[in-house]
């Protein structure tokens, strides 16, 4: 019998209506691998026994009616950079102090709605602002993966939603909600072998997530296999009038598309991502993930995405600039952390000066720099012009093919101690998936092997806007080829 | 002849262009579903999102929208039917989002005209250049406490409509002329209820002086002016400084001003080195306001008359002298008013009798229009017993004063005081002949020729019958009985 926190949502949903487990059981299970690992892992900042076991109750007494939605009873950890309406909501900043937002997200609304169960807060990067998970004020999360024979090297989880994908892969919940601004969800996911998926801008609400940079963010989940992933994000998408963004369109059925196949299916090999110090077994990875989809009948076409290498620049100024201006509302009068002050002046600058960490701090710096007056032509209207060359490589793209495969970091996780100082080294992680949230269209990372030293590598999918269903196929025929089945050193006893 | 300040070179022409806030008369906020009325608890309506929460995102509230584009078609400008909201960062304590949305580089509305009118009947167009929308702050409250400043965000996100004129104003009367045909136009359209006191009408004043047939020399910004009588002083103030630091041969500063209005003068507020950086960029929160052409169209077709369509139409179709129609028409409620007593009745009747006596009984009880103590129904009816000779014209006048003292329908004050009018010849006669049995003698000297006594006779039958009789009547009856 499997063990219980060992399920996908798609087994535990069956064991559940089948009545093998209760919604219960399977939350205790889960709270007490939270209890057990989360002290070393640091995946959560908040945890929320009760509620969960009143939600998991809850959850078997609509089984029991018959009533049961698609998430009834799974256990799911969310991002702490969602509002959960009366309970303690961080973006592991110390700046929003013991908030307690009195209202709830969009996207944990819908996830409550169809019977989800919460069972805490997951770590992430201060505002969602890094790719290791060490920006956060709560610490780092431990990658709960290890080099061979190095059990002590500290691995990072990626970044931002280190904890999501941390938490996902050590089997401290089924699925995880998760954002991305340039790479959040992704880069984690490849980072501790699970799969994630940025859905197109728009398919989200962003109502009620604390906001890094707006025309970037967009929420997503985190899973430990496609089909999972197709069912989360079904429950989390959707329009909603309160997120102007957001976009009114239907919400197909993801996880029928994921065993949908990729016959004829043309998939863009852009040269582009071919950058230097791209690691030689990621990139043969990325062949290996060709060779697969070429035998199961898609066809692999070359394509050129020009305007790429200027992707990281692009974002390093439009995600600053509108951070800038989204952290302007943490000033010490309202809510959160206040440091008293001579004047009002005095007062911002102590409760800022101590609310928000280095990383946060550097990109505030960096955005109100790139807006200020004689500054802003060169830069700020510079990048929007590029960012529109980078939509439109995609948008020619699509008219020669249907997807397009490239890796999804330039590196294996690395180890907490072998980051760079200089933080433009570290923004290089997100060399290949940036350029999805400034054209805003879906991208998809999942496990696809492992390197010499048994850590996961991932391949990125990216496709059409609200093609995401595309994504599943093509994820789903991945899937099903790696037969990725390695599992984490760190994780919940089996 | 045109306004110019005297100074020791010569005369300088004043140079004012005005951006006015009005508030949009709209149930909930710019971008949340708040309320907006004037006057609640501090603090008492006020969303998450007009707090800047974490996580809260604006909405655009779709009436705003409509009552900016009725606007700008009230002031026969062009509606822009692409335009975008920009956020405006600047900190302060009643700003919570740390930013204003507005709108900098696509406003909503383009360039416009209205015209202005001067006491001595000239008239003027004033250039619009822009009018968009924006949030308005909060309120900071400095005397409530000894060290601590209280915050009210019940106007926090509340919508307001800047709207920019161009340079063309040239003196004080000009510029409050034109503040007031705006105040006009906005209060017919329903866009903004004008009222100043309670800050729903305010406006930033720039002026600038130079020397006849130069160019436009530094102008200062006096802010926050709330009334048109202040704009007019903070107009003159500021001019005369600017005169007077060119002439003494220093340079006029491009600054931020206050006028105290207690003392007439402007003062510094913040100068250019001071300015804010306010690192405008679109806000990624909202995506373009596109506007549909034909819902412009609908909004348009739905407008209300104008003030100088309605000036018009009473000067055509009623035959109102052109400054009796300017009066009526000035606010919405007292053509309201007129068109009401007017209604089935001679216009110009109506028109005489509000301007004159129902104006002057408002003035001297302190009432107006909106509070008046007589109804547009009974000063018709009021009218229309004059019109069937119940009442003469110096009666209801009387009946007037009555009706303002008793508030009294005119019909019920004729029947209490016994007012009615004598209209029976056999009646009137029957007091002439009287008069005439007790003035023999002056009924002669009329007869050889004295026909300045007519007067007397009418005087004494009138006051003879407790001045009811029919003044036509008792003409003719005289005439001829005195031959």
């Amino acid at each position: 019998m499997t063990a219980p926190t060992d399920f996908t949502i798609a087994g535990a949903r069956a064991a559940l209506d089948a009545r093998r487990i209760s919604a219960v059981e399977l939350t205790r299970a889960h709270l007490d691998a939270v209890e057990q690992l989360n002290p070393r892992l640091n995946a959560y900042i908040t945890i929320t026994p009760e509620v969960a076991l009143a939600q998991a109750a809850a959850a078997d007494a609509a089984i029991a009616r018959g009533e049961a939605g698609p998430l009834s009873g799974i256990p799911l950890a969310i991002k702490d950079l969602f509002c959960t309406a009366g309970i303690r909501t961080t973006a592991a900043s110390r700046i929003l102090g013991d908030f307690v937002p009195p209202y709830e997200s969009t996207v944990t609304t819908k996830l409550l709605q169809d019977g989800a169960v919460f069972l805490g807060k997951a770590n992430l990067d201060e505002f969602a602002m890094g790719s290791s998970n060490l920006s956060s004020a709560f610490g780092g999360v431990e990658n709960p993966w290890k080099r061979a024979g190095a059990p002590e090297t500290v691995l990072v989880p990626g970044g931002s939603s280190g904890g999501s994908a941390a938490a996902v892969a050590a089997r401290l919940a089924l699925g995880a909600t998760a954002t991305d601004t340039g790479g959040s969800i992704r880069q984690p996911a490849a980072f501790c072998g699970v799969t994630g998926i940025k859905p197109t801008y728009g398919r989200c609400s962003r109502y009620g997530i604390i906001a890094y940079a707006s025309s970037l963010d967009q929420a997503g989940p985190v899973a430990r296999t496609v089909e999972d992933c197709a069912i989360l994000l079904r429950s989390m998408s959707g329009f909603d009038p309160k997120d102007s963004t957001s976009a009114n369109r239907a919400v197909p059925d993801f996880a029928a598309a994921v065993a949908r196949g990729v016959k004829g299916l043309r998939i863009g090999i852009p040269r582009e991502y071919r950058v230097e110090g791209l690691s030689p077994e990621i990139d043969a990875l990325w062949q290996q993930g060709m060779d697969w989809l070429k035998a199961e009948g898609a066809e692999l076409v070359e394509i050129s995405l020009p305007h790429t290498r200027h992707a990281l620049a692009t974002y390093y100024i439009v995600a600053p600039a509108e951070a800038s201006s989204n952290l302007a509302r943490y000033d010490g009068v309202r809510f959160g952390l206040r440091e008293d002050g001579k004047d009002l002046k005095d007062l911002y600058e102590r409760s800022r000066a101590a609310g928000f960490g280095a990383e946060v701090k550097r990109r505030i710096l960096v955005g109100t720099y790139v807006l200020s007056a004689g500054y802003y032509d060169a830069y700020y209207v510079k990048a929007q012009q590029v960012r529109a060359l980078i939509k439109r490589d995609f948008d020619q793209a699509w008219e020669k093919v249907d997807a397009i495969l490239t890796p999804a970091t330039p590196t294996a996780a690395f180890g907490r101690d072998e980051t760079q100082d200089d933080p433009v080294a570290m923004y290089l992680n997100d060399v290949f998936t940036i350029t999805a949230n400034l054209a805003g269209i879906p991208g998809m990372a999942l496990p696809a092997g492992l390197d010499a030293q048994g850590l996961p590598l991932g391949l990125q999918i990216l496709g059409r806007p609200f093609d995401e269903e595309t994504l599943f196929a093509i994820g789903g025929a991945i899937e099903r080829a790696a037969d990725f089945k390695a599992t984490p050193a760190v994780r919940a006893a089996a | 002849m045109s306004y110019t300040i005297e100074g020791g070179t010569g005369a300088w022409e004043v140079v004012i262009g005005l951006e006015v806030h009005a508030q949009v008369t709209s149930l909930a906020k710019l971008f949340s579903g708040a309320a907006t009325e004037f006057g609640a608890e501090p603090n008492a309506q006020v969303s998450f999102i007009d707090a800047g929460f974490p996580g809260m995102l604006p909405v655009i509230n779709r009436e705003c929208v409509a009552q900016a584009v009725r606007t700008g078609l009230g002031l026969n400008a062009q509606v822009n039917l692409w335009s975008r909201f920009d956020r405006k960062n600047y900190f302060y304590a009643d700003l919570p989002q740390g930013y204003q949305i507005s709108q900098y580089q696509f406003p909503i509305i383009g360039k416009g005209e209205i015209e202005i009118e001067l006491a001595d009947g000239t008239r003027k167009a004033i250039g619009i250049t822009r009018l968009h929308l924006e949030q308005d702050a909060g309120k900071s409250l400095h005397d409530q406490h000894p060290t601590k400043s209280y915050i009210d965000l019940n106007r926090s996100g509340v919508a307001l409509m800047e709207i920019v004129s161009e340079p063309d104003l040239r003196s004080p009367e000009e510029a409050g002329a034109y503040l007031t045909k705006l105040r006009q136009i906005l209060r017919y359209l329903g866009t903004c209820d004008g009222n100043m006191e309670q800050g729903s009408l305010r406006a930033d004043v720039n002026v600038s002086v130079r020397k006849p047939g130069e160019g436009f020399r530094t102008r200062c910004e006096v802010k926050n002016v709330n009334s048109i009588r202040f704009v007019m002083q903070a107009v003159e103030a500021e001019a005369r400084r600017q005169v007077e630091l060119w002439e003494a041969g220093e340079v006029v500063e491009q600054e931020t001003r206050l006028f105290d209005t207690t003392r007439g003068v402007t003062r510094s507020m913040r100068s250019k080195e001071d300015a804010h950086d306010y690192r405008y960029f679109p806000d990624p929160d909202l995506p373009p306001l596109v506007l549909d052409a034909a819902w412009v169209e609908e909004l348009k077709a739905a407008l209300p008359e104008l003030p100088d369509a309605r000036r018009a139409r009473y000067v055509q179709d009623f035959g109102l002298t052109p400054y009796d129609a300017h009066v009526l028409t000035l606010e919405k409620e007292t053509a309201a008013f007129y068109e009401a007593v007017a209604r089935g009745r001679d216009p110009k009747m109506a028109a005489n009798w509000i301007t004159g006596d129902f104006f002057a009984g408002l003035n001297r009880t302190g009432a107006s229009i909106g509070n008046s103590p007589i109804s547009a129904a009974d000063l018709g009816a009021l009218l229309d017993l004059i019109s069937d000779s119940t009442l003469s014209g110096k009666l209801a006048k009387e009946v007037l004063e009555v009706m303002f003292e008793t508030g009294k329908a005119p019909g019920v004050i004729v029947e209490e005081r016994g007012l009615k009018q004598v209209t029976d010849t056999g009646a009137i006669e029957a007091v002439i002949d009287e008069v005439m049995a007790k003035n023999a003698d002056k009924v002669a000297e009329y007869r050889s020729g004295k026909e300045k006594l007519f007067g007397f006779f009418v005087g004494q039958t009138m006051k003879a019958m407790q001045g009811k009789g029919n003044p036509a009547l008792v003409n003719d009856l005289l005439k001829k009985k005195l031959g």
